[in-house]
C-alpha cells in the first residue's frame, strides 16, 4: 500500500502539472475538441502500451511493436483494397500480428535471446516485409467500410476512445483478476517459483509476447482507419512512445512490479506532452525528443528512489 | 574466426558463380568500401558489447554527427572544423551514454534507446527537412576517393582495426573491459575501476560513430536528417556475426571486421542479383536473429558442459 502511495504522485503530478501548464500557456489546449483529440491520439498508444506493460513486467521489451503495427496496417489496407471484406482482412492482420508475437516469444523464451536484440531483429523483418509487399508505396482506396466504422461514435465517444476504454478494462481484468495475470507478475518477480510449482512458465511467457503481437495487429484497425490508407512507415517509433509511457507510469523492469493504471496515466502524459507542444507550434521532431527526455527522467527518478531505499 | 573466414570464402564463391559482375576488382573494392562504413560504426559498439553493454544510439549518432559536420563545413569553409564537429558530437554523445549507464545506473539498452530518439528528434529539428550538399573534392575524397587504387575508407578501416586490436589485446584497458564483460562484480572486487572503464568504452563507441558519420557524409556528398537511421541494424548484425557475445566478455574486432564483410557480401550479392533494396532490412533482421540464436545456443552448450 505504501508502495502505491509513493507511486501515484509521480506520474499523476506530472500529468496534472503538464496539463495545467499547457492550459495556461497554450491557448486552445483546454478546449473540448482538443481534449477529445488527445483522447483519440492516445487511444492508439494505449492499445500498444497495455501489452507492453505485461512484457516489461516480465523483464522484457518489444521493440518490434511499431514495425509490426506498420506491417499489419498495410496488410489490412491491402485486404480491403482487394475487396476481401472488413472482418476477413482484420482477421488476417490479427493473424500476422499474432505470428510475430509468437516468434518474439519463442526467440526470447526458447532461445533465451536478450529481448531487445530478438525484437530488434523482428523489427527489421517486419519493416522489411512491409516495404517488400507494398514496394514502399502507400496503399490507398480502402473503401468506405473501415473509415465509416472509425468515424462512428459509441455513446457519444469516438470509436477509437471507446475501443481503448473497453480494452483497458479487459487488460485490467486480465492482470488483476485472472490466473494469467498472477503468472505475469510471477514471471518477472519470481520465475523460479512458477517453474518449481510445476506451472508451464515458458508457455505463459511466450503468451505475453504473443499478446503484444496480437494487439499490434488489433491496433492496425485504428491506425488504418484514422489514416484512411496503409503506409509501411506509418508506425515507426511508436513502440518508443509505448515504452516511455509504461516506464513513466511506474512499471519497473525488475521484480515484476507492474501498475496498469500508471500505464494509462503515462499514455495520457505522452499524449498531453505531444499535443501541448503541438498547440505551442513546436516542430514534431522536438516532440519526439521530449518523449526521450520523459523516458530518461522517469528512469532517473526511479533509480534515485531505489538508491535512497 | 576460422569458421567465419570459411563462411566468407563460401559466400564469395557462391556469388562469383551466380553473378559475373561479382568477381571484378572494382566490385570487390566496392564491397570493402561499404564494409568499411559498417565496420567503423560497429567497432566501438564491439567494445561496448564486450563490456556487456549495448549502444542503440549509434545510428542516430552517425546521423547527427554527419549533419553537424556538414553544417560546420558549410559555415566555416574549413574541413578541419567539420571533422572536429563530427568527432566532438559523437564523443559527447558517447560520454553522455556512459554517464547514464554508470553514474545513473540506467540499463544500457533503455538509456541508449532513449538517447536514440532524443538525437533523432534534435537532428530532425536542427535540419528542418533540409539537405546540405555539395562539398569540396578534398573532403569527398575521404569517403569516395582512392589512394594507390584502394578506397580511402578502407585505410581508415585498417587503421581502426589495428588500433583496436592493439588496444584490446595488448593494453590493460582492453583486458579490463573483457574482465568487466565476463563478470562486472568480480572485476570490481579485483580493483578494476569499472565505471571509468565503461564510460571510456561508450566514449570510444560514440567517437567511432562520429567518425563514421563524417566518412559517410564525404561519401554521399549530402546530409539530411535521416542519414543514419538505417545503420543501427547492420552494425549490430556485423558485431554478432563476428562472434562477439551479447552476454559480454568475449569476441573482438577481427570478428566484427569479418562480420561487416559477410554482411556486405550478402547485401552486395542481392544488389548484383537485382533484388529490390526493400529486401535489405528484412534480410539484415533475419541475420541478426540467426547470429544471436547461434550465440545463445553456443553459450548454453558451454554452460551445460561446465
Amino acid at each position: 500500500m505504501t508502495n502505491l502511495l509513493i507511486r501515484i504522485p509521480g506520474i499523476a503530478w506530472l500529468l496534472t502539472g503538464l496539463g495545467l501548464t499547457f492550459a495556461i500557456f497554450a491557448s486552445g489546449f483546454a478546449s473540448i475538441p482538443n481534449l477529445l483529440n488527445i483522447g483519440v491520439q492516445s487511444s492508439i498508444l494505449l492499445l500498444l502500451a497495455l501489452p507492453m506493460t505485461f512484457i516489461i513486467m516480465t523483464e522484457g521489451l518489444d521493440l518490434s511493436m511499431g514495425a509490426v503495427l506498420g506491417l499489419t496496417g498495410v496488410v489490412l489496407a491491402m485486404g480491403l483494397v482487394r475487396g476481401n471484406g472488413l472482418w476477413t482482412s482484420f482477421a488476417v492482420a490479427l493473424g500476422v500480428g499474432l505470428a510475430f508475437g509468437i516468434v518474439n516469444g519463442l526467440l526470447v523464451v526458447k532461445l533465451s535471446l536478450p529481448p531487445f536484440v530478438a525484437t530488434l531483429g523482428t523489427l527489421g523483418v517486419a519493416q522489411g516485409l512491409a516495404l517488400v509487399i507494398t514496394d514502399g508505396e502507400s496503399i490507398v482506396g480502402i473503401g468506405p467500410g473501415l473509415p465509416k466504422l472509425y468515424s462512428s461514435t459509441w455513446i457519444g465517444l469516438p470509436f477509437s476512445v471507446a475501443v481503448a476504454i473497453v480494452l483497458y478494462g479487459v487488460f485490467h481484468f486480465l492482470l488483476y483478476y485472472t490466473r494469467f495475470g498472477s503468472y505475469v507478475f510471477a514471471i518477472g518477480g519470481n520465475r523460479e517459483a512458477l517453474v518449481l510449482a510445476g506451472l508451464p512458465a515458458g508457455l505463459y511467457h511466450v503468451a505475453v509476447y504473443a499478446l503484444g503481437g496480437l494487439m499490434a495487429g488489433f491496433t492496425a484497425l485504428l491506425l488504418t482507419g484514422r489514416m484512411n490508407a496503409g503506409h509501411p512507415a506509418a508506425a515507426i517509433g511508436m513502440e518508443f512512445d509505448a515504452i516511455a509511457a509504461v516506464i513513466a507510469g511506474g512499471t519497473e523492469r525488475q521484480r515484476g512490479n507492474g501498475w496498469l493504471p500508471g500505464t494509462l496515466l503515462g499514455v495520457l502524459t505522452v499524449g498531453v506532452l505531444k499535443n501541448g507542444l503541438n498547440v505551442l507550434a513546436l516542430p514534431s521532431s522536438l516532440q519526439v525528443a521530449s518523449i526521450g527526455v520523459l523516458l530518461i527522467a522517469a528512469l532517473l527518478i526511479d533509480s534515485l528512489r531505489k538508491r535512497r531505499t | 574466426v576460422k569458421y567465419r573466414l570459411i563462411g566468407v570464402a563460401m559466400l564469395g564463391i557462391a556469388l562469383a558463380l551466380s553473378s559475373d559482375a561479382f568477381l571484378t576488382v572494382s566490385n570487390l573494392l566496392n564491397v570493402l568500401r561499404q564494409a568499411s562504413l559498417i565496420f567503423l560504426s560497429a567497432s566501438g559498439l564491439t567494445l561496448v558489447i564486450v563490456g556487456a553493454g549495448l549502444d542503440l544510439s549509434i545510428g542516430a549518432n552517425v546521423g547527427l554527427s554527419a549533419c553537424l559536420a556538414a553544417a560546420a563545413i558549410k559555415s566555416t569553409g574549413m574541413l578541419s572544423m567539420g571533422f572536429g564537429a563530427g568527432l566532438a558530437c559523437g564523443m559527447a554523445i558517447g560520454i553522455l551514454n556512459g554517464l547514464m549507464v554508470t553514474q545513473l545506473r540506467l540499463p544500457p539498452f533503455i538509456a541508449t534507446y532513449g538517447m536514440l530518439w532524443m538525437l533523432y528528434g534534435v537532428n530532425y529539428w536542427y535540419m528542418k527537412g533540409d539537405t546540405i550538399y555539395g562539398f569540396p573534392p578534398e573532403f569527398r575524397a575521404l569517403g569516395s576517393g582512392n589512394w594507390l587504387s584502394v578506397p580511402i575508407p578502407v585505410y581508415l578501416m585498417v587503421a581502426a582495426l589495428l588500433a583496436g586490436v592493439i588496444f584490446t589485446r595488448y593494453t590493460t584497458f582492453g583486458h579490463e573491459v573483457y574482465a568487466i564483460g565476463a563478470n562486472a562484480e568480480a572485476a570490481r572486487l579485483s580493483g578494476i575501476p569499472v565505471g571509468s572503464r565503461l564510460i571510456l568504452s561508450y566514449t570510444v563507441s560514440g567517437a567511432m560513430a562520429g567518425l563514421a558519420g563524417v566518412v559517410y557524409l564525404a561519401r554521399l556528398n549530402s546530409a539530411e536528417a535521416g542519414i543514419g537511421d538505417a545503420l543501427l541494424l547492420p552494425a549490430i548484425a556485423a558485431v554478432l556475426i563476428g562472434g562477439t557475445s551479447l552476454f559480454g566478455g568475449s569476441g573482438g574486432l577481427l570478428g566484427t571486421l569479418i562480420g561487416a564483410i559477410i554482411l556486405t557480401l550478402v547485401l552486395n550479392g542481392m544488389n548484383l542479383l537485382t533484388i529490390n533494396t526493400n529486401w535489405q532490412p528484412l534480410v539484415t533482421g533475419m541475420i541478426v536473429l540467426l547470429a544471436a540464436s547461434v550465440d545463445s545456443f553456443t553459450r548454453r552448450r558451454t554452460e551445460s558442459r561446465a
